[in-house]
């Protein structure tokens, strides 16, 4: 299959996402900011970084690339678009998950290994991993403290669309003290259809023993398998036709 | 006829501000006692080209609504002033 990976003035992850792509054998392109043209893909990465530099807050200008246009499409239509740390906020800004990342309660910038529940195996972005499996995956960021307000809490829990929990090494629950505070100790959310997911953990740096884990890899594996087998959201909208 | 907009985003009362727990301990700190609650926020400041205070004050509010704040996290202020000179011309440019 073939993954997109788009490519801000500021994106940092593009490269270690493509070299996970391909560890597992697969395709990736790059994709400008500035083009329209999604080539194709089957899911769209949104990697890490500091896209347009964050200015103002975090992913709020990346928001109006012309790509953002075509990625918004492509969602919509119900193609699988992945948000990681950056890319995650870059979603929260343009509205297609709810809630917003802020400062890390410590203030600090975290570059750490973390562990996080797999909360649903139903997802296209976990149908490779175990029902309650602890994922060993690290982050790097200074402002991935989720927060939305209690209705739509709520909401997210309601629908199962928390995919991702922070917990301690062992699975326990770390109970509001995960690595930047966020809300629910919420670390990934998927959109209504699930076809969107953002997480501020970096999996595609957890793809090779060498790294220190290779939980991420699992993740990868996870979107492979819903693409190219009979998908678990099939009834998500015809999406493959690529979105021009 | 131009305007100078002061724009003030702040947090939401009910959004966390460790930014102003962190300046409010430094404060105390240093032996102001007084001081309650703090709040960190960012200060904007727009030129604009209007017909009137109205429209610029109504421009600026679609601006703060589409960019300047994030509605989910965070509120918003705006005031408003004749530009000094008030030239509708560039300050600097070519002559």
């Amino acid at each position: 299959m073939r993954f997109g990976i788009a490519v801000f003035p500021g994106t940092w992850s593009d490269r270690d996402c493509a070299h996970a792509v391909s560890v597992l054998g697969h395709e990736s392109v790059p994709l400008w900011h500035r083009d329209r043209d999604l080539q194709g893909v089957d899911c769209v990465i949104l990697p890490g970084g500091f896209a347009y530099g964050d200015y103002l807050r975090t992913g709020a200008v990346a928001r109006f690339a012309p790509l953002m246009e075509s990625v918004q499409e492509f969602a919509a239509a119900g193609g699988l678009v992945w948000g990681i740390c950056n890319g995650f906020q870059i979603l929260c800004e343009a509205h297609l998950l709810p809630g917003a990342l802020t400062r890390n309660a410590s203030l600090e910038f975290r570059c750490q290994m973390t562990w996080m529940r797999v909360e649903r195996t139903d997802s296209p972005f976990t149908r490779e991993c175990g029902t309650g499996q602890v994922l060993a995956i690290p982050v790097s960021h200074g402002e991935g403290r989720y927060v939305a307000d209690p209705e739509t809490l709520e909401r997210l829990e309601g629908e199962r669309r928390v995919l991702l929990r922070y917990v301690a090494a062992d699975g326990s629950p770390v109970g509001g003290v995960s690595v930047n505070g966020s809300m629910r100790d919420i670390a990934g959310i998927v959109s209504a259809q699930g076809n969107v997911l953002g997480m501020m953990p970096h999996p595609e740096r957890a793809c090779e023993p060498l790294l220190g884990s290779d939980d991420g890899l699992r993740m990868f594996r996870s979107v492979v398998a819903a693409v190219e087998h009979d998908s678990l959201f099939a009834d998500a909208a015809p999406r493959r036709e690529p979105v021009r | 006829m131009r305007f100078v907009a002061d724009v003030v985003v702040s947090l939401k009362p009910v959004v966390n501000d460790p930014q102003g727990l962190v300046v409010r301990a430094g404060l105390h700190q240093l032996g102001f006692a007084e001081v309650g609650d703090v709040r960190v926020g960012k200060h904007i400041t727009l030129e604009v080209d209007a017909a009137n205070q109205e429209q610029a004050r109504q421009r600026v509010a679609d601006m703060c609504e589409r960019l300047l704040r994030n509605p989910v996290i965070e509120d918003y202020g705006i005031e408003l002033r004749a530009a000094s000179g008030a030239s509708p011309e560039p300050l600097s440019g070519p002559a």
